[in-house]
């Protein structure tokens, strides 16, 4: 009876001192998130009856998906840097795994998308013995000199320097850009952050899904110009405008809770993040287009392919971390 | 052995099926969850039968079963043991057909106690872009078993992850797309004829998940 009672204590003193070991932002972070989410649920519960005509099914399937996903994400940060590139590693394959099964790649090259997948394994290990001078020149120089000469190797030349494009264009984004964010938990606690190295991610995340999700409001409030129809054609320059006011000004407000950034870095950061996260939801968009996709799968209900979740993140992962690196970060 | 065939589908080639195709399904609910019933796929890979198998809603895989060429299935050892065990197929001595011997009849045996039939009638793996001709043994059984309703079903992408002949798998996502069930009328070339037709129809309904 007391041994119960005794371990009753000690799973909840556990749990008491793990969240205690946290970075109050990123539980208050979190906590706000987390409202939000309850807000949107309200929201759908509400809309049928003001509505009746509409269907929700989508706009609920989008909402329950985003527990799922702010589940893993959140617990993994909480959890430490181990969980974050495991957890990095797991959405690199999938979304390297997506866009080498829909881009045009030969049947001789069957083999050169498992050298992807190998390539994506030694990049998730130098994350993991924490060696970025290692981690910056593997993909970008020797990768993108490897792949082409392993396909010269094979001797299938139609299609030959495209075909390197399209390798090298899938494991930069899928995997260098999106290892960035894993990277960022190897910053020391040594370092001057205000909600450690979980706060930094935290905020990347935060920034440029609300980004993604500011224009689409400002876009079906207010647009009417066309920004890039050949491409997207739902995206306006009211939606990009107002998107970038949006986030530009979080950043502004919300970026010294959970970075280091102030002044100029912090200004940096505002103005160019929201203008990343459009270009990559653009420029994937226009990578769907030319294959004829609307969706890169149906892994994730009502959000399409883990590459269309993650299409902003590809372009705003590398430059977040490049400002921190420059302005505030020691480590890197 | 049925549980034990569940289990290991379940817990052991569901997850590994997911990691290597990703194993996006179209019209899942179609899929029917009692037999008589018999499912019509294109063939490219091993990976086709796996894929069916493990995206296959639980409440029906026990009456699931693969029809399979006994000679290649059924060499003894740990394939024969596989085939029988966890696969769950049923045995078509293909090189028996032609000489007098009834080579459909534990198929039909099959359908008639309530399973569901999984049949590639192109009768082997193909390059996993053009379908070949269809064998005619899938209007037999429609026509011997017309209560049973076939359900066309394109498997786009299997034979990427392991081609006719590839020792290496590799991760490639693949889509499952289950037509509208087709009944026997009667007739078999106007059967034939619809049938290759529905599959051509879900083909140009798959993703470009196909080598350039």
């Amino acid at each position: 009876m007391l041994g119960a009672v005794d371990r009753g204590i000690f799973g909840m003193d556990a749990i008491t001192a793990f969240f205690a070991a946290q970075p109050p932002a990123v539980l208050w972070g979190l906590g706000v998130v987390l409202g939000v989410l309850t807000l949107a649920v309200a929201v759908t519960a509400v809309l049928p009856a003001l509505k009746p005509a509409g269907d929700f099914t989508n706009l609920r399937q989008r909402i329950s998906s985003w527990w799922v996903m702010i589940a893993l994400l959140a617990g993994a940060l909480l959890i430490g840097w181990q969980a974050v590139t495991a957890l990095f590693l797991v959405i690199s394959f999938i979304a390297l795994r997506e866009f080498l099964s829909l881009a045009p790649v030969r049947r001789e090259d069957r083999l050169i998308v498992l050298a992807a997948f190998v390539a994506m394994l030694i990049n998730y290990l130098f994350i993991v013995i924490d060696d970025y001078g290692l981690y910056r020149v593997f993909i970008p120089t020797y990768v993108f000199l490897i792949i082409p000469f392993l396909m010269a190797c094979i001797g299938q030349t139609r299609a030959f320097l495209a075909t390197t494009a399209t390798f090298h264009w899938a494991i930069v984004t899928c995997v260098y850009n999106l290892g960035y964010i894993a990277f960022l938990m190897r910053t020391p606690a040594s370092e001057a952050l205000p909600a450690g190295a979980a706060g930094l991610v935290f905020f990347l995340l935060v920034a440029t899904e609300a980004n993604d999700v500011a224009q689409y409001i400002w876009g079906k409030l207010f647009g009417r110009r066309k920004i890039v129809p050949k491409v997207s054609p739902n995206k306006t320059w009211e939606g990009f405008l107002g998107g970038w006011l949006t986030t530009g000004l979080l950043i502004w407000f919300v970026g010294p809770v959970f970075t280091p950034l102030s002044g100029i870095g912090l200004a940096v950061l505002a103005i160019f993040l929201p203008v990343a996260g459009f270009a990559g939801d653009v420029t994937m968009s226009a990578i769907k287009r030319d294959i004829g996709v609307k969706d890169t799968s149906a892994l994730i209900p009502g959000h399409g392919g883990l590459l269309d979740r993650a299409d902003s993140l590809t372009f705003t992962a590398p430059l977040y971390f490049h400002i921190l690196a420059y302005f505030a970060l020691g480590h890197f | 052995m049925r549980l034990f065939r569940r289990l290991v589908l379940v817990l052991i080639a569901r997850p590994i099926a997911r990691i290597f195709t990703g194993a996006d399904i179209v019209g899942r609910e179609r899929l029917p969850l009692k037999g008589p019933a018999i499912l019509v796929a294109n063939h490219a890979s091993h990976v086709d039968t796996i894929l069916m198998l493990t995206l296959y809603p639980s409440k029906g895989l026990d009456r699931v079963r693969p029809a399979a060429a006994a000679d290649y299935f059924l060499r003894g050892g740990l394939i024969s043991w596989l085939s029988n065990t966890i696969i769950g197929i049923v045995p078509v001595a293909r090189d028996k057909a032609g000489a007098g011997v009834d080579v459909l009849a534990p198929v039909r045996e099959a359908l008639k106690a309530g399973d569901i039939i999984l049949i590639f009638p192109e009768g082997t793996r193909g390059d996993g872009e053009a379908m070949s001709d269809f064998k005619s043994g899938v209007a037999r059984l429609a026509a011997d078993v017309p209560e049973a309703p076939v359900i066309p079903v394109w498997l786009q992408g299997a034979g990427r992850v392991l081609p006719k002949g590839g020792v290496v798998p590799v991760p490639m996502n693949c889509t499952v797309l289950v037509g509208e069930p087709l009944h026997w009328q009667g007739d078999k070339t106007t059967f034939m004829t619809e049938l290759r037709q529905r599959m051509e129809d879900l083909h140009a309904k798959a993703p470009p998940q196909r080598w350039a």
